[in-house]
């Protein structure tokens, strides 16, 4: 894959163009380098609240303005807060690209962050963050993140802590977005059907101008070596345990990120980038803990980021099973590849899977973008560009090695959730099927 | 593919090929090279309106059986064949229809139809393999009782349909149906209502028409299952006198789930175009809609609070849904039905119309832009009988439309003394 340009205007507004004309359309994705792993305690959960704030309004763009001009013209819209980043984005036919640069044009700048929305958003920030709490899931991985990271960022979740939800003001939240959003803290992106000399005129026409800011200085602070393996255990109602193996991980820039993403898919079947996913029946730990019947499903989870993070492998444990069961049967399996047992056959199955969930992501052009705006942010978009051939040049040598150096419990936590009623018997809920009247 | 000015160049009965086996089996094929997948999607007539209530949770746990083993294929092999390519083939079972999907690399298409053939037509339903999903079911069944999103819909739906009706009936079953069936009922139904006769196919992707008709004639021309039966004629019912609430308590959740409606039309209703654009208007456009304006915008009281029609062969609900504070259940459901109200007393306004017809012709691009969206869009046209030239006339029948029109839709189904209230939420 090839075709994208990079260009750097006067302020600073890293801009990548790629063409694709299979489709009358075009993805623009605005992406700041500013995500949760930046925030400190107080104030987390400030990034994506400051980035439900930018839908509510500019002078020149009201409140409720640009969702509604977005879906007049069939475009889709949303916008994405992560660890590393913040990020908004249009996909619009292509001849409604303008839209998509006057509204991030506009909204770099201008958002009013007025009180009384402020206020209206934090209760639907609390409602976000009430609704994942509802799913268990959501619980353990809150536990395991805290765990993990003593000191970096990413010990505590995107959405933020309750209390902070609670407590941040509108001056926490404008002071954020005002030393984090500018062109030169920006990477900004098109896919699509256009040509890239005219689409960067209008780019240059619509950004050139916003002043370039003084570089923010990140709040970030180095996770400590590890030393020694961590547990936590969450214990509230639920319809079942899991157990979760979560092990340091490397960056995304680290060359040993690729040999990790190959020995998961060996180990738990392949990760795509978007545009599909396929089954993980075949895989060594589908084998370990479905089929011998102690887990009713299993996953693993590597996810690129820019500072370590972690590899996760997660098991749904089967009502008539214990999480210590499926922990030690996760361990037989992990204990293997680390010994050496991957195959060279194995190797290149993994290979041809990346390689066909690969092209399958590249059929999007909102896909695209992403990857694109996400690369650059961490680093370099050729990344995503080079995606491939990185993953084809991993050894096995390389698997062996980062099995090795990352399967290691001393740089692991355990979670475990284990629920404290139900099981999926009446026990502890009503049904109550009453007609009222009103 | 289509594009921005030539409205020619959108899926239509030129450019589809369409191909009717002697048995029965509509295929349609849409070559786009744009891509290097190619996709297939289809459905068979063997839902869960088939399987005798008693027996709920038979149809969908016979379609997830089959990918468990066929008659010369076990488990394993069946699994490492679509793996060992990076490919998909899925089969699940939906309320009239089972539906099926894969996807693979295009020269891959001669793989994932083998096996979707070899599974649909000669499963063998392993009894070891069978428990190993059963339970595997199970764990998920328990995982959504304690679902309060899951629950407020099931208490929703429970309420809304009586009981000889079967939308009463979760389509996966429940914790007392799905330990009893037995491996004899999972034969028998697939025996009695896996066949040719009803069945579609549309595939898409970069492969040549004739060749991918070949495939699907190669294998599935020969299957023939003559007693193959109708789909029941569902049953008629009404709709309680008042306001029905209808409450699940859990332990250890914050947030309470609402789903609330009545039955929506179908996709075969002459006005289930009004009532998309109605139900756009009500809780999907922008910020969803007007419901998602007063509960979210301005009252902040919910992350989500939209309006969903399901449409579908039969009365699919026509629904709200919102997760709210506990505290503010009774405010979010009262603000949801003056909107309701509103909606049914007052036409809508003429920007509002416009605004809506443009979005529903001006998102076709994007969802015909791969391979999933032009089949699943195919696979619509010819199944609700919309005709293969339904996306030249889209236009023209979207803004056909007035506020009266979308009035009179509305008013035929939205009852808001009528509403039936599904909510889950903390003891």
């Amino acid at each position: 894959m090839s075709g994208v340009t990079k260009h750097v205007l006067k302020n600073g507004l890293t801009v990548l163009l790629k063409e694709v004309h299979s489709a009358p359309l075009v993805s623009w994705y605005v992406m700041y380098k500013i995500g949760s792993r930046n925030e400190r305690t107080g104030t987390t959960g400030v990034s994506h609240w400051v980035e439900h704030m930018l839908f509510k309004g500019t002078d020149q763009f009201p409140a409720g303005y640009l969702d509604k001009a977005v879906d007049r013209v069939g475009g889709s819209w949303n916008a994405m807060t992560s660890f590393d980043y913040t990020t908004y984005y249009e996909t619009l036919p292509a001849n409604e690209v303008d839209l998509a640069l006057r509204i991030e044009a506009d909204r770099m700048l201008n958002a009013k962050f007025d009180p009384e929305e402020v206020e209206s958003e934090r209760t639907v920030i609390i409602s976000e963050r009430q609704g994942a709490e509802n799913s268990p899931g959501f619980w353990l991985g809150e536990e395991i993140q805290a765990a993990a990271f003593r000191v970096h960022g990413y010990h505590h979740e995107i959405i933020g802590d309750m209390t902070d939800l609670e407590t941040m003001t509108r001056d926490d939240l404008y002071r954020h977005y005002r030393r984090h959003y500018m062109p030169n803290n920006a990477v900004a992106v098109a896919v699509g059907a256009f040509d890239s000399a005219e689409l960067l005129a209008k780019i240059e026409a619509h950004y050139a101008d916003i002043p370039a800011g003084e570089p923010p200085a990140l709040f970030v602070r180095p996770e400590p070596p590890q030393n020694g393996e961590r547990r936590v255990r969450v214990e509230r109602p639920g319809g079942s345990a899991f157990v979760d193996l979560a092990y340091k991980a490397p960056s995304a820039t680290d060359p040993d990120w690729f040999a990790l993403a190959v020995l998961n898919s060996v180990l738990c079947g392949p990760d795509g980038l978007g545009g599909g996913s396929i089954d993980n029946r075949t895989s060594r730990m589908y084998r370990a803990v479905v089929e011998t019947e102690l887990a009713a499903g299993v996953d693993g989870s590597l996810s690129p980021t820019l500072d370590p993070f972690l590899y996760s492998i997660s098991a749904v444990v089967r009502p008539d099973r214990t999480p210590e069961e499926v922990e030690a049967a996760m361990d037989a399996a992990i204990d293997k590849v680390v010994a050496g047992d991957i195959t060279e056959a194995e190797l290149a199955r993994a290979k041809k899977q990346t390689r066909a969930l690969f092209a399958y992501s590249a059929e999007r052009v909102t896909m695209q973008a992403y990857w694109l705006a996400y690369c650059e942010t961490i680093g370099d978009y050729q990344w995503f560009e080079h995606y491939m051939s990185r993953i084809e040049a991993v050894t096995l040598d390389d698997v062996n090695a980062a099995a090795a150096k990352y399967l290691r419990k001393s740089q692991r936590t355990v979670g475990y959730f284990v629920p404290t009623m139900g099981e999926g018997d009446d026990e502890g809920y009503d049904d109550e099927d009453e007609g009222e009247d009103e | 593919m289509a594009t921005a000015t030539g409205i020619q160049s959108l899926p239509n009965a030129q450019n589809i090929t369409r191909v009717v086996l002697p048995n029965g089996i509509v295929v349609l094929v849409y070559e786009n090279f744009a891509a290097q997948s190619v996709v297939f999607t289809g459905t068979l007539n063997a839902g869960s309106i088939f399987e005798p209530f008693e027996k709920n949770g038979l149809a969908s746990l016979t379609a997830a059986a089959l990918m468990r083993g066929t008659k010369t294929r076990d488990f394993n092999t069946l699994a490492t064949i679509q793996e060992d390519i990076g490919a998909d083939v899925n089969v699940g079972g939906g309320t009239f229809k089972v539906s099926f999907s894969g996807k693979s690399l295009a020269e891959d298409l001669n793989v994932t139809l083998d096996v979707l053939a070899d599974v649909l037509r000669h499963p063998s339903f392993p009894e070891q393999q069978v428990e190993r999903l059963r339970a595997e079911v199970i764990t998920g069944l328990k995982m959504r009782e304690q679902d309060t999103r899951s629950r407020a819909n099931r208490a929703f739906t429970q309420a809304l349909y009586p009981p000889n009706h079967p939308y009463h009936y979760p389509r996966s079953g429940t914790l007392q149906t799905v330990p009893s069936l037995s491996l004899d009922d999972l034969r028998a139904f697939h025996a009695t209502h896996y066949g040719p006769r009803g069945m579609i196919i549309v595939i898409s992707g970069a492969v040549k028409a004739a060749d991918a008709v070949a495939l699907v004639s190669r294998y599935f021309a020969d299957w023939d299952n003559p007693g193959q039966p109708e789909p029941p004629v569902l049953p008629d019912f009404s709709l309680p006198p008042t306001i029905t609430r209808s409450r699940v308590a859990l332990a250890g959740k914050t947030q309470s789930d609402i789903v609330m409606g009545v039955p929506g039309p179908s996709r075969l209703s002459p006005d289930y175009q009004a009532a998309t654009l109605a139900n756009s208007i009500l809780g999907q456009f922008g910020m969803m809609g007007r419901i998602g304006n007063v509960v979210r915008e301005q009252l902040g009281l919910a992350y989500y609070a939209y309006s969903a029609m399901e449409g579908g062969h039969g009365p699919g609900p026509w629904t709200i849904a919102a997760g709210v504070n506990p505290a503010n259940v009774e405010l979010a459901i009262d603000r949801a039905l003056e909107q309701v109200r509103r909606i049914i007393s007052d036409p809508v306004t003429a920007d509002e119309l416009a605004d809506n017809q443009s979005y529903l012709v001006g998102r076709l691009p994007l969802q015909l832009e791969a391979n999933e969206g032009l089949v699943g869009t195919i696979l619509n046209m010819e199944m609700y009988n919309l005709g293969l030239d339904y996306l030249l006339h889209y236009r023209d029948m979207v803004y056909s439309h007035t506020p009266l029109s979308l009035l009179e839709a509305t008013q035929k189904y939205l009852h808001p003394d009528r509403f039936v209230i599904g909510i889950a939420g903390p003891a």
